[in-house]
């Protein structure tokens, strides 16, 4: 048996590991995001996940979804969503949807990481718990039809503003925030004076209102404004929008 | 000093969270506001939720209200006793028991509360339901309980094979919705129907439907 002379042994050795770190490399680059999200830049219910998983500082891998072709309303989607809406989570073997319920999940599995979204506090979970249903059922209805009418119609060639939607959801909004300037005067954050999902719920439809005409009930309101001006400017809210200009 | 729940035995909110206190078996006082005398609108309710709207919950010095927080706050606190209704030991069924309830927040209860609404309360307020509303909504809702056969054609309940919140908060908006015209809407989905008449059947909702004498015809 001829055996190598020891530089040719070494140099072996030498291109055998490199080729070994590099095949670990490649395997752990490329390797599947244990999270995915179904959905696509443009969505407010996508952005709210994106929003989440940043602050949470997870990984994860975003998976478009082809609206036009109408992929959401069909299989292989609907089962990840049986309602056909976008966004849809994974999560290993784990499919979820709804961004809220995906959101709380996150920041309960997630509690150790990033920023904390949720509280061990039972009480102060009870009231994160009703600024999340606040933005749900008080500020969400009106808000999002105004972000329809006014920043995604355009966008979507859909026509132009309905002007008595626009009218009665403007005036139901401004009653709305008339509530959130009186209660962020008594704390920074709408649960208290730390940032929470409640605050970050709102963040998507907030910035396409700040683009429109909407802008001027934020404006108005002093202690709105701060707290819109804050939680827009998160780094983790950034990243969420630095993603549509890709 | 016990829970006091501020509402009244006939309204959908109050009742999502009468049946979850029920359930937990708690004690707790019902405390009736006067909606026609415009109690909600009086600076000490609105002290208790600013937006008012009933339920509010008071434990001691402790307020929330929205019913959805009232009854995740109450599975919460009393999770160790009575059933189990956010699955709290176990992190994936906790997780779909949020989807599910996110699902009657967001689909199920926006297309179901202005055919209860049209039918049955405009015309104790002297006026004639809108069929156009009805319509478009019947339509939504047909999709939305699609999706609830087909759910329930594989577990038990809409979170898996467990009761949870997210069947409890169903509760009050089909409960009126069948005593409305429509009622095949359910009857007609037997996954659906067999759910509801198992739900229904719950001590629990039998003791809160008692108060719910909205729309009884007389």
């Amino acid at each position: 048996m001829q055996i190598l002379p020891n530089n040719q042994l070494l140099g072996a050795t030498v291109a055998l590991a490199l080729v070994a770190i590099s095949a670990a490399y490649i395997y752990c680059t490329s390797k599947p995001k244990a999270i995915k999200v179904h959905g696509v830049l443009l969505s407010t219910a996508t952005q709210r996940v994106l929003a989440t998983l940043y602050e949470k500082e997870l990984e994860f891998e975003l998976v478009p979804v082809d609206m036009e072709a109408r992929e959401h309303k069909k299989k292989p989607f609907l089962s990840l969503n049986p309602f056909g809406q976008i966004p849809a989570f994974e999560d290993r073997d784990l499919k979820l949807f709804e961004s809220r319920a995906i959101n709380k999940y996150i920041s309960h599995k997630h509690a150790d990481k990033g920023t904390r979204l949720e509280s061990g506090d039972m009480k102060q979970k009870a009231i994160i718990g009703v600024w999340m249903e606040v933005e749900a059922h008080q500020f969400d209805p009106a808000a999002s039809k105004l972000t329809w009418e006014l920043a995604l119609k355009p966008v979507f060639g859909k026509g132009t503003p309905d002007k008595a939607v626009v009218e009665e959801n403007e005036a139901k909004l401004a009653k709305v925030l008339d509530i959130y300037e009186s209660r962020l005067a008594q704390s920074k954050y709408l649960a208290g004076e730390s940032f929470s999902l409640a605050d970050l719920h709102h963040l998507p439809t907030i910035q396409y209102l700040l683009a429109t005409q909407v802008k001027k009930l934020f404006d108005s309101r002093p202690h709105v404004n701060a707290w819109v001006a804050d939680i827009t400017a998160r780094p983790a809210w950034c990243k969420v929008l630095a993603l549509q200009k890709h | 000093m016990g829970l006091k729940l501020y509402g009244i035995p006939v309204s959908t909110n109050t009742t999502r969270a009468l049946v979850c206190l029920h359930e937990k078996g708690v004690d707790f006082e019902l405390v009736p506001v006067n909606l026609f005398g415009g109690e909600n609108r009086q600076p000490s309710f609105l002290a208790k939720n600013p937006f008012g709207l009933i339920p509010v919950l008071e434990d001691g010095d402790f307020t929330i209200f929205e019913s959805r927080a009232i009854t995740s706050y109450v599975a919460e606190k009393f999770k160790e006793t009575g059933p189990d209704l956010i699955r709290h030991q176990n992190p994936k069924e906790a997780a779909l028991v949020k989807v599910w309830i996110e699902v009657e927040s967001q689909n199920f209860q926006p297309a179901i509360s202005p055919i209860v609404y049209q039918s049955l309360v405009a015309p104790l307020l002297g006026n004639t339901p809108d069929q156009a509303v009805i319509d478009t909504n019947l339509e939504k809702l047909g999709k939305v309980l699609d999706v609830y056969e087909s759910k329930l054609s594989s577990t038990k309940y809409l979170a898996g094979d467990f009761f949870s919140l997210a069947d409890l908060h169903n509760f009050p908006y089909i409960f009126y919705f069948m005593k409305t015209p429509w009622a095949s809407l359910v009857n007609d989905r037997p996954h659906v129907k067999a759910w509801w008449e198992d739900i229904s059947s719950r001590s629990a909702f039998k003791k809160v439907a008692e108060g719910m004498t909205f729309g009884e015809k007389k």
